[in-house]
């Protein structure tokens, strides 16, 4: 059986290009912002881009923040890209403003400090020992971002020796930042994966083989 | 490590069919976009650059049509330019499949077209399109080079680096930097252009016009270019990307 993946739509994202990479790599794509249809999929993806604020209030008016906190307390697996994965933070700060994000980990995501910023092109990611999210990837292996704004510094510190450690795999442009975060049924890429191709198609079926 | 080096080969797209002519060598249809798109993909390219020159509105939606079948086919990022002029022209090339949209003329008729665009898409998607010439004869401008549109044949007078900036400051998330003295020539980028404009913005730059041999590329990223957008030398198959890439590669920049 295909595994059923949902790309979440709630007006924001390159929706087509995630709908035919998950394709591409095997799985049942329905693109959809109905809450239902996503809590009840093998696997969640949630694209973004553009502005924190508006996505986080796109994606609370389509009740993505709930669905994304249902899922994970089921241990079912969602996927964030982009901003995507950016609204799974604390919050967001962009010209001063704060805003408030799902807050699935501690964190905020804030401009980055580089020569040149948007980050946008290919670049390459210190990935941990042991990630099931890269695996068979070549260590030098370049995938695609655009964005100016990122997590800084990875906040959750594991809270019992039972819990098992986040792997977090970081980039550097100006300054270093998180790139992916494995934790749990809760994993997230900061670069496009549906744009990085075969390189990204790779991290999609690795992600499609855990559904 | 660090960020690679961009190299984009650019077509050009009338009513859905590649113009100016396209030499492969194994293509079954060289004027079919979609099939050079897949080539380019297969070659390495690190984006690609679709540039309608569609006349007729009424032929517009083969645009669309061949945005949505490259999308369809290809998982690199597609930047469509060319006959943009509202912020519902990005809405339906983004719906589409493209993940970037030039914006040219009309942000120099109505520079708030660039925040408005910026304000609902975010600044990422837009690529402000400059065509550029150095000043001859007219009334200079501050930096010696001044914007042109309708393809470099009118002047408008506008300094070219401080309409950059400005575009820059409005939300253009990248500058793709035309020379139109250099475009054709085949005699190397306008490395003067590209240092002006690396001093004003610090926007990515893409470096555009005079690409005629693989020693032309690391120049222009020495002077300041993030990624190097070429045509005729692509699609004549003069040399590849790849070539293009061990270069500068041998020049110690990094690529993919």
């Amino acid at each position: 059986m295909r595994p059923r993946v949902v790309v979440f739509d709630y007006g924001s994202g390159n929706l087509r290009s995630a709908q035919r990479a998950m394709e591409r790599v095997g799985a049942d794509v329905t693109v959809t912002g109905d809450p239902k249809t996503a809590v009840a999929a093998d696997g969640l993806l949630v694209p973004g881009v553009g502005a924190f604020e508006a996505c986080m209030k796109g994606l609370r008016a389509a009740q993505g923040d709930r669905v994304i906190g249902k899922r994970l307390a089921g241990g079912r697996p969602v996927l964030g890209i982009c901003v995507g994965m950016q609204v799974l933070f604390g919050r967001g700060v962009e010209h001063g403003v704060s805003t408030e994000g799902c807050a699935e980990w501690p964190g905020t995501v804030e401009r980055l400090h580089a020569p040149v910023v948007p980050h946008m092109g290919w670049n390459t990611v210190a990935v941990p020992e042991g990630s099931a999210l890269f695996s068979g990837a070549d260590p030098d292996e370049r995938y695609y971002f655009v964005h100016s704004y990122a997590v800084r510094r990875w906040e959750l510190e594991p809270t019992s020796a039972h819990m098992a450690a986040p792997l977090v795999s970081w980039t550097t442009h100006g300054e270093p930042f998180v790139a992916a975060v494995e934790n749990g049924p809760l994993w997230a890429t900061q670069f496009h994966p549906e744009k990085s191709g075969d390189a990204g198609a790779r991290l999609l079926a690795n992600w499609t083989a855990t559904l | 490590m660090s960020l690679a080096i961009r190299v984009i080969p650019c077509l050009d797209v009338d009513a859905g069919r590649v113009v100016k002519g396209v030499n492969f060598t194994g293509l079954r249809d060289a004027g079919d976009p979609v099939e050079l798109a897949r080539t380019y993909d297969a070659e390495r390219a690190d984006e690609l650059t679709f540039l309608d020159v569609t006349a007729s509105s009424g032929d517009r939606d083969t645009t669309y049509d061949v945005v949505r079948r490259t999308a369809e086919q290809v998982f690199i990022p597609l930047t469509v330019g060319g006959g943009v002029r509202t912020p519902d022209d990005v809405d339906r090339l983004l719906r589409a499949g493209a993940d970037k949209v030039g914006v040219n003329t009309a942000a120099v008729a109505r520079p708030e077209l660039i925040s408005d665009i910026a304000e609902r898409f975010g600044r990422q998607v837009l690529v402000l399109s400059a065509d550029v010439r150095r000043v001859v004869g007219g009334p200079p401008t501050p930096s010696g080079f001044e914007v042109t549109t309708h393809g470099g044949r009118r002047g408008t007078g506008i300094d070219a680096v401080e309409w950059v900036t400005r575009a820059a400051e409005l939300g253009a998330g990248e500058i793709l930097l035309n020379s139109m003295d250099a475009d054709g020539t085949k005699a190397g980028f306008d490395l003067d252009l590209i240092r002006a404009a690396r001093a004003a913005v610090d926007v990515p730059l893409i470096a555009s016009g005079g690409a005629g041999e693989v020693g032309h590329f690391a120049p222009a990223i020495n002077a300041g270019a993030d990624a190097v957008l070429a045509a005729s030398v692509f699609h004549f198959g003069e040399f590849g990307i790849s070539d293009v890439k061990s270069e500068l590669r041998a020049q110690g920049h990094p690529v993919r």
